[in-house]
């Protein structure tokens, strides 16, 4: 009797999973993940990613935050490659990334007042390597959905419902997976306090960016909110898979050309050296309903304007992908494509005026007989 | 899914024509269920009243399921309930664990609508419910 209610309390307490491939957590936020704690005593807020790419380089920066109080909190995240390297990433880069295109109000101190200084502030799943950041024990795994499930069962993390359709979703694309998970014991050595986030970067060889989204529902109802910022530093203006849009809960917030105090303030921050000279910032919001999150973001850095239906999970094989504009060309906040509806009135409006017309025409007929 | 609708008239059928439905007693028969992705592959089962079922449930998923047969009570009390794991010893009461199968019989004595259900946490609000209507 007494299990079930053991296993609930620790379920509540809190196992998280996330998710990242290259992007990086901010505040109070686990980067792009999907959190397995069915009871919802832990829950998303406001994730913060960047994936950054460069000569074939995916930084893939994201941040696992920590709940304390002991408990135990994994994530597993889906990677669209093998990275040959997984460390600490720099302290403050997200929020760095937050003020770049979201700066804050002007200080309200008049002419003469002083701005407080900014701080830039099947076979069974194969461990491919394990390491240690901080109190963040991480595990790289390649295996299919079932063996990477029941690795995660076997190393006691509660797996939500959704897990095994999620796990075979991204199987199907990529085998391999990052397991996270806090030592509650050295974190709290290491004086680590409720909310206080660990910033990892893996480094993945890829011929294009790729961030998962869907997983942000994990463990959510259908109608869950769910939250995120995901930033892209690429070389070019990218294209991106599926075009923003309110029917995918994604909005174009901030396309321009990286600025160099944004550039060289990022490479300043620690093990962020590797931040290219020149590139291109694009900020995409996520904002909706978890049912409408059933994808990922495919981006074509490389100037080819082709992003890949499989990478955005909507397609299986062999289609050619559709040719979205480039982000470049899209005013902020714009969605891209017209809103459904919209283009069922101008139909409906057009036909309606076809029908007008003809009974016009019939009527002038009839009556000229 | 088809097949397993088609399944349970035809072995009505078959049982109506048996000699033991000439007895007025149903012949006992075997249903197989399989949870995948946390959900059952089959949505309603019907049987005659006084029939005893061999329920085979598998589980393709790499998390543990339960599979718990009875009424609207049972299954209220199985979902606020703490019971992390059921033998089987009980009829229509049985744990799944992940990528397994068991077994578990009934005998339906009543006609009525009940329920198949699967209570670990999350487990049924996320859909893994059935109906079974006895007649």
């Amino acid at each position: 009797m007494y299990v079930k209610r053991a296993m609930r309390t620790r379920v509540g307490t809190g196992l998280v999973l996330m998710t990242a491939s290259v992007v990086l957590g901010a505040a109070p936020a686990l980067a792009c993940g999907g959190l397995v704690a069915p009871n919802g005593s832990v829950h998303l807020l406001r994730t913060t990613t960047l994936a950054a790419w460069h000569n074939g380089i995916e930084h893939y920066v994201t941040s696992f935050q920590f709940a304390g109080g002991g408990a135990e909190f994994g994530s597993i995240v889906p990677l669209p490659g093998v990275p040959t390297k997984v460390e600490r990433a720099g302290g403050w880069t997200l929020q760095r990334l937050e003020r770049e295109t979201t700066p804050p109000p002007e200080d309200d101190f008049g002419a003469g007042g002083v701005r407080a200084a900014t701080t830039a502030a099947a076979s069974p799943a194969v461990e491919l390597f394990n390491t240690t950041v901080d109190a963040l024990d991480l595990t790289v795994l390649s295996g299919g959905g079932q063996a990477v499930g029941d690795w995660a069962r076997q190393h006691g993390f509660q797996l939500t419902p959704d897990t095994p359709e999620l796990l075979d979703y991204y199987a199907k694309r990529s085998p391999i997976f990052l397991a996270a998970r806090f030592n509650p014991a050295a974190a709290v050595a290491r004086g680590q306090q409720n909310g206080d986030g660990t910033p990892i970067d893996l480094t993945i060889p890829l011929p294009n960016p790729w961030v998962p989204l869907r997983i942000l529902g994990l463990g959510r109802g259908a109608l869950e909110p769910i939250s995120a910022d995901v930033y892209l530093l690429t070389d070019h203006s990218p294209t991106i898979l599926p075009t923003p849009s309110a029917d995918n809960a994604m909005s174009l917030f901030f396309s321009a050309r990286a600025s160099d105090s944004l550039l060289s303030d990022l490479r300043s921050d620690k093990n962020m050296g590797w931040v290219p000279s020149s590139g291109w910032l694009t900020e995409l919001k996520i904002d909706g309903p978890a049912y409408k999150l059933n994808h990922d973001l495919a981006i074509d850095a490389t100037g080819g304007d082709r992003p890949s239906l499989i990478a955005a999970g909507l397609g299986t094989g062999q289609q050619a992908g559709p040719r979205p504009a480039p982000l470049s060309s899209q005013v902020p906040n714009f969605d891209g494509d017209e809103h459904p509806l919209v283009t069922g009135w101008r139909v409906a409006f057009a036909v309606f005026a076809l029908l007008i017309i003809g009974c016009f025409v019939s009527i002038r007929r009839a009556q000229a007989r | 899914m088809i097949a397993r609708w088609l399944l349970v008239p035809v072995v009505g059928l078959a049982a109506a024509c048996s000699p033991a439905a000439a007895s007025g007693a149903p012949p006992p028969t075997t249903v197989v269920i399989t949870a995948h992705w946390s959900r059952w592959d089959v949505g309603r089962l019907a049987f005659r009243t006084g029939q005893r079922v061999t329920f085979v449930v598998r589980s393709t998923d790499p998390i543990d399921h339960e599979f718990i047969v009875g009424d609207r009570a049972t299954q209220n009390r199985h979902e606020a309930g703490t019971d992390a794991h059921h033998d089987g010893s009980a009829p229509g009461e049985v744990s799944v664990p992940a990528g397994g199968q068991v077994t578990t019989t009934v005998t339906f004595g009543h006609p009525g609508t009940l329920e198949f259900a699967c209570h670990v946490p999350g487990h049924y609000a996320y859909g893994m419910h059935g109906q079974i209507v006895v007649r």
